[in-house]
């Protein structure tokens, strides 16, 4: 065993106790392939047996490896097959009929979410994934720990604009059923292009078809601790020295993450599968990626020069982290949500970062536009319009890009939403009101790019 | 890598200096069969103290969060703050 500094030893600390480092989340993915049945009765019996008896321990197990490692784990949650793959079923009723029974199921073993309320539609919808897309708005309203994603483009498929088209309808009808909580159904849906099979971080997590029978995934997170690192460099290193911070940073957080995962695996016997290292931030102060951006020298999130900071920071945190560890998946990037960190809701409420600027910064960071709350009347097309923008960004550049928006029922530019705990509060941001109804209107799909081609 | 034989712990203790911390921290350990490999403290700016201490666990009968508690019992009411960590955390963090 080598000898550690005492430096060493109260970084690490440090980084726990006051710089927030924590394993953000613990997903165990399960397969649910082996519950498939046309009677949602039967199909939702077998799901809840599987959960049960598959997710029973990770709780515990959590608490135990949080009791050895002195890191703590903030959440533990489930990840499955997404639905339309198990229930093969075309009537709406169905799925709400199984998604409030694995609601209840989740509630059982303790966890705070389930992933994987999800279609795959990136090329086209079958009856199944209509049924299920027609039933998100009652689910997210109904269910408490449901997360319904759906992917609607890819670099080899293209973009359905008919799935953009229908999930600027959903997400409307959602917002209008969780009204009274500010639209928070709309919190829980995630639209994708290029959708990550093996992600953990919520509302976006499903357990792809190409993954094993279960499997352990881990995100973590510690913006605090990379802002830190930058405060200690102070403002006059120069762009590679921050640089060479940050992947240092990422590369010590990873460690941590990838230790913790692969002991959670061997205690619970299901393998390890990877190991996200995201900077999701949360709206306590410090906890922040727009304040890393501010450290930076700019003086709000938002300001030009954002895109290329975000560029950096986002690349750095991928090089610490993949010489850290040979499990790297998921997401793995920054993250830029308004309403979960502090110093972007900041950037919002002074107009400093609008909706374009946002969707600019999504082209190098890994997700898209996040938690971003708009007036309640933007027409749908004119959503469907801006998940179409977003996907074209992933499509074109081969990466994962999502929104999660959400039209705040009878709010509009300047009111205030808020959602509570983790996924915090936000100003209504102000939405380009030009129309797009005519080029959403003529539906279809947008081919794969050239970018696509590549066998 | 260690062997599932020896278990290494990271002790830290941080907060207000004051007279018999160390002493504390040391029966704590001793009367639970742990075994202190190395130790290092130092006041800073006259009164915030930091120890950071490496032991063996090996023969102790106590898990992890059963010593932080004996522990955190020991120094009650004194304004320190007590981390204890399985080493491996620190392995992985800090070597390659």
């Amino acid at each position: 065993m080598t000898n550690f500094t005492s430096d060493e030893i109260i970084e690490t600390v440090g980084m726990i106790a006051s710089q927030k480092l924590d394993i953000r989340t613990v997903t165990l993915g399960v397969s649910l392939w082996d519950c498939s049945n046309p009677d949602p009765a039967k199909c939702a019996a077998k799901i809840r047996e599987k959960l049960l008896t598959s997710a029973d321990r990770l709780g515990p197990v959590a608490r135990e490896i949080e009791g050895i490692y002195g890191l703590p784990i903030v959440n533990t949650r489930l990840s499955i097959t997404p639905l339309s793959l198990v229930l093969p079923s075309t009537e709406r009723e169905a799925f709400v009929e199984v998604a409030k029974v694995i609601d209840a199921a989740a509630g059982e073993v303790g966890v705070n979410f389930v992933g994987g309320f999800s279609s795959l539609i990136h090329k086209g919808e079958t009856k199944v994934d209509e049924a299920l897309l027609d039933s998100i708005p009652e689910v997210l309203s109904t269910t408490e720990r449901l997360c319904a994603s759906v992917s609607l483009a890819s670099t080899r498929t293209g973009i359905n604009i008919d799935g953009c088209s229908k999930m600027g309808r959903v997400i409307l009808e959602t917002a209008k059923l969780t009204a009274k909580a500010d639209g928070i159904g709309c919190a829980k849906l995630v639209v994708f292009a290029n959708a990550v099979e093996d992600n953990p971080f919520m509302a976006g997590a499903f357990y792809g078809p190409g993954e094993p029978e279960r499997a352990i995934l881990v995100g973590v997170s510690g913006p605090g601790t990379v802002l830190r690192a930058l405060e200690k460099l102070g403002p006059g290193g120069n762009m590679g020295e921050v640089a060479e911070t940050i992947k240092k940073t990422a590369f010590k957080i990873t460690r941590a993450g990838e230790l913790v995962g692969k002991e959670m695996a061997k205690r619970l016997g299901v393998e390890f599968g990877i190991l996200d290292l995201s900077l999701a931030p949360t709206p306590a102060e410090g906890d922040s990626v727009a304040q890393i951006l501010e450290e930076l020298g700019l003086a709000r999130a938002g300001a030009p020069g954002s895109t290329a900071a975000l560029m950096m920071l986002n690349d750095a945190v991928k090089k610490g982290g993949a010489f850290a560890s040979s499990s790297v998946g998921g997401l793995s990037g920054a993250f830029i949500p308004v309403s979960e960190d502090a110093a972007m809701i900041r950037a919002a409420e002074e107009g400093a970062i609008s909706i374009e600027k946002l969707e600019a910064m999504t082209a190098v960071c890994s997700v898209g536009l996040d938690m971003v709350a708009v007036p309640g009347d933007v027409p749908e097309e004119t959503i469907a319009a801006i998940i179409a923008d977003e996907m074209a960004i992933g499509v074109a550049n081969n990466k994962t890009t999502a929104v999660r928006i959400i039209p705040a029922p009878g709010k509009k530019e300047g009111d205030r939403v808020s959602f509570g705990g983790l996924l915090g509060e936000a100003p209504v941001m102000p939405v380009n009101r030009v129309s797009a109804r005519n080029f959403i209107g003529r539906g279809g799909r947008i081919p794969a790019p050239l970018q696509g081609l590549r066998n | 890598m260690e062997t599932d034989k020896s278990r290494k712990i990271v002790i830290a203790v941080i907060g207000r200096d004051q007279v018999g911390i160390v002493a504390k921290v040391a029966t704590v350990l001793a009367e639970n069969a742990v075994n202190i490999e190395d130790i290092s403290q130092k006041v800073f700016s006259g009164d915030v103290f930091a120890m950071t201490l490496m032991a063996d666990i090996t023969s102790s009968s106590l898990d992890l969060p059963g010593m932080t508690e004996k522990l955190e019992r020991a120094l009650d009411g004194m304004g320190l703050k007590v981390a204890l960590h399985d080493a491996e955390l620190f392995q992985y963090m800090h070597r390659v």
